[in-house]
């Protein structure tokens, strides 16, 4: 066992667990944070990502002790802040969610791309979406919202 | 119950390893794979781990008069990154894995990872990269083909740690790289190559070529890389038939789920040819 701080969703919390549970269990299991999902379990499907000090993460691959003094941020805590919003209403209107169990992953890598680039080329939305599988939609209405939020949402990022 | 450590500082790391058997554990991109375990358990490691991200003395990169140092927690995000990092590396980290994986990973890690289709290790054989290592005995200084010793083997004492990779400044004229994977993110190579060349007019003054997954470890070819050095461009590229035969004979691919031994060796050899013909 280890005594782990950080920030989570805003909070400061200190935990004492196993530093090789995964980030992602803790979230799940611990305290039911069920809005990140566990696909594949090794880091090829992006279903488990979270921000790690405001850039995506795989939760699957991230154990606790690498989270001691960094500031997590899940789809639970984004979903509350207006950039989500914006997102939303253009996953929703672009049709880039059908069974919506990538959805929470997508929004936290758009996040994550739209920091970095508040306006990014089709190019750089399909780098910053590489490591997230949808099987539903064909990625074209996920890249078109993405789009859509940059322009929409512009001066937000 | 097992004591896992997360050191702040160097001392405290070196201290720790020089009583103990620990599994170095950086970004832990690979080793949270291979040690899968139900959701919910803790990883299954055999020795205790020795968290590595908050020592922040190792978290850097830093271009130096003549090479580029790369700090063991150093993530490979950061080194894409940087502006003064070699455009190979650029190239190689652009296709490796996936950003939320890459905002972890580090270059110490793929290093000590030593699988034969290690992503950057093409590159850093092919600029012929140092490892440096620090015990309490002191710090040693290793070539990267000399450190990887086979499949998941590397020369590292029990107390010893990867503090920092030197990338040497090189100025090659021509460079080269592929990989070769079922996915373009997200993906274990098939097999990778990576060729280097300094030419000027008509000859070639320095010319490498790295394979990755054709063999235990990633392969130059030293003695055929020597007698093609001073030799004009033109009597390399007729000389292309032999050059590919000698290569040939030295990959040793497997077959495994990813690939089989024919398909490995005739890609890798057509690489290396095209390498050949763009110079």
């Amino acid at each position: 066992m280890a005594k782990i701080e950080f920030t989570l969703n805003g909070e400061v919390r200190q935990v004492d667990i196993d530093p090789t549970i995964r980030l992602l269990d803790y979230l799940r299991e611990d305290l039911d944070l069920t809005g990140t999902k566990e696909g594949c379990g090794e880091g090829e499907c992006g279903a488990c990502s979270v921000l790690f000090d405001a850039e995506v993460a795989n939760s699957c691959l991230v154990p606790m002790g690498n989270v001691a003094g960094h500031d997590i941020v899940t789809i639970e805590y984004f979903s509350r802040t207006e950039r989500y919003r914006i997102l939303e209403k253009a996953f929703l209107e672009q049709g880039a969610v059908q069974c919506g169990f990538c959805t929470p992953g997508m929004i936290i890598a758009a996040e994550s791309l739209l920091r970095k680039k508040p306006k990014p080329s089709d190019a750089e939305i399909k780098i910053g979406l590489s490591g997230n599988l949808c099987r539903c939609t064909g990625y074209n209405m996920i890249i078109a919202a993405i789009r859509q939020a940059a322009k929409e949402g512009e001066g937000l990022w | 119950m097992v004591n896992h450590l997360l050191p702040e500082t160097l001392e405290e790391a070196l201290e720790a390893l020089a009583r103990k058997q620990h599994l170095l554990f950086a970004g832990g991109t690979d080793l949270m794979v291979q040690k899968r375990a139900w959701a919910g358990l803790p990883r299954n490691f055999e020795h205790p781990v020795l968290f590595t991200s908050r020592i922040a003395k190792l978290n850097f990169i830093e271009k130096r008069s003549d090479h580029l140092a790369v700090g063991a927690t150093c993530s490979l995000e950061m080194m894409l990154e940087y502006p003064d990092t070699p455009d190979l590396f650029k190239t190689i980290i652009g296709e490796m894995a996936s950003p939320g994986i890459r905002n972890h990973a580090t270059l110490a890690g793929n290093i000590a990872n030593a699988s034969p289709a290690g992503d950057t290790l093409v590159g850093l054989y092919l600029y012929d990269a140092t490892i440096v290592l620090k015990s309490l005995r002191g710090e040693r200084l290793v070539p990267i083909a000399d450190f990887i010793t086979g499949v998941r083997k590397i020369d590292l004492a029990q107390d010893e740690m990867i503090t920092e990779i030197r990338i040497p400044h090189q100025d090659f004229t021509h460079i080269d790289y592929v990989k070769v994977g079922p996915r373009k993110a997200d993906a274990i190579s098939k097999i990778a190559f990576a060729g280097a060349a300094k030419t000027n007019d008509l000859t070639v003054s320095d010319i490498r070529a790295a394979f990755g997954a054709v063999f235990k470890t990633v392969l130059r070819s030293p003695a055929t890389e020597a007698m093609l050095k001073g030799m004009r461009i033109a009597d390399i590229k007729a000389d292309l038939a032999s050059i590919c035969e000698a290569y040939a004979r030295l990959l040793q691919p497997i077959d495994d789920q990813r690939s089989n031994k024919e398909y490995r060796k005739a890609v890798a050899i057509n690489l290396l040819a095209r390498f050949i013909k763009s110079l």
